[in-house]
């Protein structure tokens, strides 16, 4: 398999294992520990290395898994003593846990390729020289075989246990009262994403990981309030992702996975302006109407007010309505354009005159 | 013993080494105590990251290594990364920690991005950005260490003149506020200082090992004292120490690297203070209770005897 086919590939098979996780992690308020964990494996896949004497894929798993196992044992100790708070907890564990696999590296390991650029970053560039030979046959790239692996463990630990997830997820102590452990669910999952955390690390590194599990699923999560839409959205999302970041990359001759990441950050950048439901815009664009809808019907209520009245000649006129209101006239011109266009006023010779569906709201919004 | 000493004053490399490591220490140290008690720690983890894309497009701006527009893109590029932090914890349904994890990763996706381009465009300057990652402490020489000085000492100035603002603003926010304090202002020069204690550390312990300076002296402090004035001298105690220890430990141990030697120390000192630590220490806690439940036991034996239970 070429590079050009292999290396997407993979891409799109790491964005797509670590988004299927990402829908609870967000929803359980995880993301940090989802960092923390994509940190903390460094020291376990190590030592695992070292053990088996070289890169071995098998130890490195079971290394990174035991780690990770630590590390959320020990954030939830140091919670339970009350003496720091959640966050400080993750601060002080996951550091330690990187520092140490760093010392690990440069004491064991300064001749094997666990070097810093690809702790950070990765290297899914070379993905398609690494294959998986069996039998002296070559089946093509490793990394493939590796994360259709972990896509479909996901896949299956999520289709398995959905409803106990998400009801550990939304309601921790309905769970807990219907016979469901909270707490195997919290390990079972954390298991998981270690798993895929070791997988995705080899390809994009511990920094980029936790954008690829986290990402996708806060954007999903701002176009949509169903998980099953969520999920399957966050990962279209991932491998979208993934497949413009690698066109990026190729294109300035930079890091794949670094433009992959970069990408799902455009696309989660697109939602927050852009979402429907809750984007800046729509909110702005939403905010601006409300505004307009209730200065039309001030302004019929204010001529329904002076309707009749000695002064109502002199209040109902458009210069003297700015005065009269104390609007800014820019607020006034469109108030008047607004219920002009609603058809609660029409103007005659200077003076704005309500119709019936005027008066009628005007009643309507003085009943309030 | 005496020989570490002379080296620690006389050595050129290990004396700045230490100097620097221990000025980041008492920096973040001070600040990462309003951090910790605002439940904020993990900010300075976020800002660390958020920083990687500032660096690296004021080297394309400047073009050049010189130390202050770099620092200067990465303070910009951490001021902006709180900002749609903000806008993300204001404006949606997301949460904090969401936040926190979408700025800093994707801020540092992005920040990988522009370092590979730039490492791949020229490779004359290659060296100079990636030292950020890991920080490069044992590679600290005399001008970073003024540097250090001047950017911490501007810090810890304004800490001291804002010593009653930030205190009130810690620990009762609303109160602040009604009493006509800026509590916004407050909070983004707070926030504008833990940018500068994560400027000093991105090149002493780098962008990873940030959290842990901002988070362990203050954590380790808090257990000692429920004194705000006494915490923040502690905790920037305990952040220089960790800082000299470090520095010396590489230095005599070449294998070891300085940044997560110093972030090791720390960890050493934060569990310690959690387990030792008078009043609030874990061990004292475990022993009081053994105690209570002796106590309990023989008490409870004492009414058997006697008849008074069954």
């Amino acid at each position: 398999m070429s590079s050009a086919v292999a290396v997407p590939l993979t891409g799109v098979l790491v964005a797509s294992a670590c988004a299927l996780l990402g829908s609870f992690l967000i929803l359980r308020r995880m993301a940090m520990m989802s960092d923390a964990i994509s940190h903390a494996i460094l020291p376990g896949l190590v030592a695992g290395y070292v053990l088996a004497q070289g890169p071995n894929l098998f130890a490195g798993f079971l290394g990174a898994s035991l780690a990770a196992a630590v590390t959320v044992t020990a954030v939830e100790a140091l919670k339970r003593t009350r003496r720091v708070d959640a966050g400080a907890a993750i601060g002080i564990v996951f550091p330690a846990m990187f520092a140490l696999g760093t010392v690990l590296v440069t004491w064991r390991f300064s001749d094997i390729h666990l070097d810093a650029d690809a702790i950070l970053f990765g290297n899914i560039e070379f993905v398609a020289f690494d294959t998986f030979v069996f039998n002296g046959q070559d089946l093509g790239p490793q990394s493939v075989w590796v994360m259709s692996g972990l896509c479909l463990l996901n896949l299956l630990f999520i289709g398995i246990f959905y409803k106990e997830l998400k009801l550990t997820t939304f309601d921790a102590g309905l769970a807990a009262a219907l016979g469901f452990s909270p707490a195997i669910v919290h390990y079972a999952l954390m298991l998981v994403l270690s798993i895929t955390s070791v997988g995705a690390f080899s390809a994009v590194g511990a920094v980029l990981v936790v954008a690829l599990v986290i990402v996708p699923a806060a954007t999903a999560y701002l176009l949509t309030d169903r998980l099953a839409v969520m999920i399957p959205l966050s990962v279209v999302i991932g491998a979208v992702a993934a497949l413009i970041g690698y066109r990026v990359a190729i294109a300035v001759d930079a890091s794949i996975a670094g433009a992959m990441v970069s990408a799902v950050g455009v696309l989660f950048g697109l939602a927050l302006l852009f979402s429907p439901s809750q984007g800046v815009v729509a909110r702005a664009w939403q905010n601006r109407r409300n505004r307009a809808v209730i200065a039309s019907q001030m302004l019929v209520v204010h001529l329904f007010n002076h309707e009749g009245a000695p002064d109502s000649e002199e209040e109902s006129s458009v210069e003297h309505l700015s005065d009269g209101l104390r609007w800014s006239p820019a607020r006034t011109d469109m108030a008047v354009a607004g219920a002009s266009r609603r058809g609660w006023v029409v103007r005659a010779n200077g003076h704005l005159e309500l119709t019936e569906p005027g008066r009628e709201t005007a009643r309507l919004v003085l009943a309030r | 013993m005496s020989e570490l000493l002379r080296d620690l004053i006389f050595d050129y490399t290990l004396r700045n080494v230490a100097l620097g490591s221990a000025l980041l220490g008492i920096v973040s140290g001070v600040l990462g105590s309003y951090a910790v008690l605002r439940r904020q720690g993990l900010l300075g983890d976020t800002l660390a990251h958020a920083a990687l894309p500032g660096i690296c497009i004021a080297f394309l701006i400047t073009g050049s290594r010189a130390q202050i527009p770099l620092l200067l893109g990465a303070g910009i590029a951490g001021w902006v990364g709180t900002m749609i932090l903000l806008l993300i914890v204001r404006r949606t349904v997301l949460s904090e920690d969401a936040a926190l994890g979408i700025v800093l990763s994707t801020f540092f996706g992005f920040g990988v991005l522009l370092l590979t381009f730039i490492n791949q465009r020229d490779d004359a300057n290659q060296a100079g950005l990636d030292k950020y990652l890991f920080g490069q402490a044992a590679a600290l020489i005399e001008s970073d260490v003024i540097i250090f000085a001047i950017l911490g000492g501007v810090a810890l100035a304004l800490v001291l003149l804002f010593y009653q603002e930030f205190k009130l603003l810690t620990f009762d926010p609303e109160f602040a506020g009604s009493l006509g304090f800026g509590t916004t202002k407050l909070s983004v020069l707070l926030t504008s200082l833990i940018v500068v204690a994560v400027v000093i550390g991105l090149q002493t312990v780098g962008v990873v090992l940030m959290a842990a300076m901002l988070i362990g002296p203050a954590a380790a402090a808090r257990q000692w004292t429920d004194r705000l004035g006494v915490m923040i001298v502690l905790s920037a105690a305990f952040g220089a120490v960790a800082g000299v220890v470090g520095a010396v430990l590489s230095f005599t141990e070449e294998r070891l690297p300085t940044g997560p030697t110093i972030v090791l120390a720390l960890t050493v000192i934060v569990f310690a203070s959690l387990a030792f630590a008078p009043a609030r220490g874990l061990v004292w806690e475990w022993w009081r209770r053994r105690q209570q439940r002796r106590a309990w036991a023989l008490e409870v034996a004492r009414l058997k005897a006697e008849g008074h239970v069954r």
